[in-house]
């Protein structure tokens, strides 16, 4: 019973992680480019929900409409970011860093002066309230939804990258860019494009996480270090990879906190971490090619 | 071969650096050293110049950082009360000139600035802090200087300096009666929920010791790391430890996720009531009021509360920072601190830091909370404490009031059960 509740707990969490992470894992493993920022653009998704919320009144209509905007705030966001900072700089990853942690803070310190410093709070429509109870166990159903959603995205993404024409240019591009460019295809365009998709991931991870804590300006924070580690675990560049390391993490949280204690469940995860990167340094999937890069 | 190789150390470089990166982000988000760096060592001559019409006096509050949205409601309240001292004329005739300093939420920052204001600005006193971290870095500044602090912050307990004087409840003040409270209605088992913290540690050997001695199980002691989110894991274990409510000593964003995840697994007040120590009225609109509405809260103030002096601060407060501001515990507290002082400083008449220590036992003052009283032993102040239910006003409503102010007692000298706490 208890194992059933905390496999669940672990599969939701790692949902969540994978929501996180699934932006970044397009923009850090797919394009090398270490964006401190990420976790703000999930802020500003969730505040998106928030704005919208106050439009539309009706927390249902609101949440399925704050979805798609939440999409193109947080892409919007990122490709502001791209096409100012970050082109200038693909080839100095610290330089990178700092940069975009740089913008974090200002992004926060935005968020604090135009909706003030005091947590605001996205009520949940009330289809998504209590839980259900499937053979005495109660399964809430906003992780459900979230369980739901992180799925649509990663079945989404797969997709878009390996059956559409964007997709193949973007593969191209990542395992060999002046192949790419030789062949006629846009490599500059194509950045543009796969930043917007990540980012804007970012805004729906923003949107789903106002489900389950309130909004505030350093909302991304709480995130972004779990989202990188799980990126890294995965292996740079494979969405598979991330899905198994966000559940792997997740599931591992889980079962250490219902036998330990929260923080030493972390301390925990965080060692298992290290010892497997020490093993795999390239992390659970890798890529093979043939690039010098 | 070789190729193969050199796209793998590829990935291997990336991978280091985002992981020092992460270093870099974790070590700068938990940097919260604890060391009286900033105090400095020079002589203990007051430098406080009260010849002319002003006398000068410090806010030293966290304007920026994580704290800010706390602090910063604490620094309103005491500009409110700094105003409505100077329409009255002042302190012994003076206008009270104010020097404010940003905490940047950062200890270290709070034992710098807490030097400048003393030895630089000289004010005649300073006030502010919130967190532990960053009363215990200023403590040695005051001490070395000589100079006075009113920290307005409900907080542990078993500490009592000569150069502090704590506005805020100490343990016997919140924490026991609200178990005084569950023991009333018939609360025979609990659940402890808190941060990972001195506080919530602290709290939560008192709750042990005084659940031994009055026949309470203790049926689950968990701790989350501050800024934790997700508590499908702990609010499992609540739910299958079924207590007879949850004493909760969360800190922050913790509680929004915490209290979202308590009821979304289909927990509510009437089952299993949850008593918070640290949610006021400010906090409750950033938790959502459908989301908390019914549990239990343990201060001794809050804005429902009935008497002409708080209908006047919640009027000023509304008129000086607008309709939707609520007041809360800690910024009532940090307001009664300034006319407190100004009391002792009255009663002494004069501003010298040991005139007003020694005129500090027994200075009283209408506060918005009710009479409170100066104790001049341990520097703490009488106070009524008051268990509330929160309503779906947003607001708190008083369900129990200790009805006399308690004397404060941070020690726990005076409970038999509390020997060998401290």
């Amino acid at each position: 019973m208890d194992i059933i509740a905390q496999l669940f707990a672990g599969l939701s969490l790692g949902s969540v992680l994978l929501l996180a992470a699934l932006g970044l894992s397009l923009t850090f493993g797919q394009m090398g480019v270490i964006n401190m920022a990420h976790g703000e653009f999930m802020m500003a998704g969730a505040y998106t929900a928030f704005v919208v919320q106050g439009v539309v009144g009706d927390a249902g209509v609101s949440l399925l409409v704050a979805l798609p905007l939440g999409f193109v705030v947080g892409g919007l966001l990122g490709l502001l970011l791209e096409a100012t900072l970050i082109h200038r700089m693909y080839r100095r990853p610290l330089d990178t860093l700092l940069v975009t942690w740089g913008v974090a803070l200002v992004l926060q310190q935005v968020a604090r002066d135009v909706f003030g410093a005091p947590n605001v709070d996205v009520s949940a429509p009330a289809w998504l309230s209590g839980a259900v109870e499937i053979g005495g166990l109660a399964l809430p159903r906003t992780r459900l939804f979230i369980l739901a959603l992180a799925a649509v995205c990663v079945v989404a993404l797969a997709l878009a990258l390996r059956a559409t024409p964007l997709g193949r240019r973007i593969r191209a591009v990542v395992q060999n860019r002046d192949l790419a460019e030789a062949s006629g295809i846009s490599s500059r365009a194509t950045d543009r494009v796969t930043f917007f998709i990540g980012s804007g991931l970012a805004g729906i991870a923003g949107v789903a996480l106002t489900l389950l804590g309130s909004v505030g300006p350093t909302l991304g924070t709480n995130y972004i270090v779990d989202a990188f580690l799980v990126v890294v675990a995965g292996g740079i560049g494979q969405i598979k990879g991330t899905v198994i390391a966000a559940m792997a993490l997740g599931l591992m949280q889980a079962f250490f906190e219902y036998s330990t204690t929260a923080s030493v469940a972390k301390v925990l995860v965080f060692v298992a971490i290290v010892a497997f990167l020490q093993l795999r340094p390239q992390g659970l999937v890798s890529v093979r090619t043939r690039s010098l890069a | 071969m070789r190729l193969r190789s050199t796209s793998r150390n590829g990935a291997t470089r990336l991978s280091t650096v985002s992981l020092a990166a992460l270093c870099v982000f974790a070590l700068s988000a938990c940097g919260a050293r604890v060391d009286a760096g900033g105090a400095p060592s020079a002589s203990a001559e007051s430098c406080v110049d009260t010849s002319g019409d002003t006398v000068k006096i410090g806010f030293l509050n966290s304007l920026s950082g994580t704290m800010a949205i706390s602090e910063q409601t604490v620094h309103d309240a005491l500009e409110l009360a700094a105003e409505e001292i100077n329409a009255d004329g002042g302190v012994l005739g003076k206008q009270l000139e104010i020097v404010s300093e940003d905490g940047q939420s950062e200890p270290t920052v709070f034992a710098e600035k807490a030097g400048k204001l003393i030895t630089s600005d000289c004010v005649a006193a300073v006030f502010g802090g919130w967190t532990s971290a960053s009363r215990k870095a200023m403590l040695p500044v005051f001490e070395a200087q000589d100079s006075l602090l009113f920290y307005p912050v409900q907080y542990e307990g078993l500490e009592s300096s000569p150069n502090i004087f704590y506005t805020g409840a100490t343990t016997n003040q919140q924490i026991v009666p609200a178990l005084d409270y569950l023991v009333e209605q018939g609360t025979k088992s609990l659940f402890l929920v808190g941060s990972d913290y001195v506080f919530p540690r602290t709290a939560n050997k008192i709750i042990n010791a005084y659940a031994e001695a009055h026949d309470i199980e203790i049926v689950g002691e968990e701790y989350a790391p501050l800024g934790h989110t997700d508590f499908s894991t702990i609010v499992n274990k609540v739910k299958s430890a079924d207590a007879d409510a949850v004493f909760n000593t969360l800190n922050g964003d913790s509680n929004v996720a915490f209290f979202k995840e308590y009821n979304n697994a289909g927990m509510s007040a009437d089952d299993m009531p949850v008593v918070s120590v640290s949610i006021a009225e400010e906090e409750v609109g950033g938790i959502g009021v459908e989301n908390i509405e019914g549990q239990l809260t343990a201060w001794n103030y809050y804005q429902t509360v009935d008497s002409p002096e708080n209908t006047a601060f919640v009027e000023a407060f509304k008129a000086e920072y607008g309709e939707d501001r609520p007041t809360s515990d800690p910024m009532e507290a940090a307001y009664t601190s300034l006319y407190l002082w100004k009391e002792m400083v009255e009663k002494a008449g004069s501003f010298a830091v040991d005139d007003v220590t020694a005129a500090a036992d027994g200075a009283t003052y209408d506060a918005p909370e009710g009479k409170v009283v100066v104790n001049g032993d341990n520097h703490h102040i009488a106070k009524t404490a008051l268990i509330g239910k929160i309503g779906a006003d947003g607001l708190i409503h008083t369900e129990w009031s200790s009805e006399e102010p308690i004397e404060p007692d941070p020690y726990l000298e005076g409970y038999d059960w509390a020997d060998g706490l401290s």
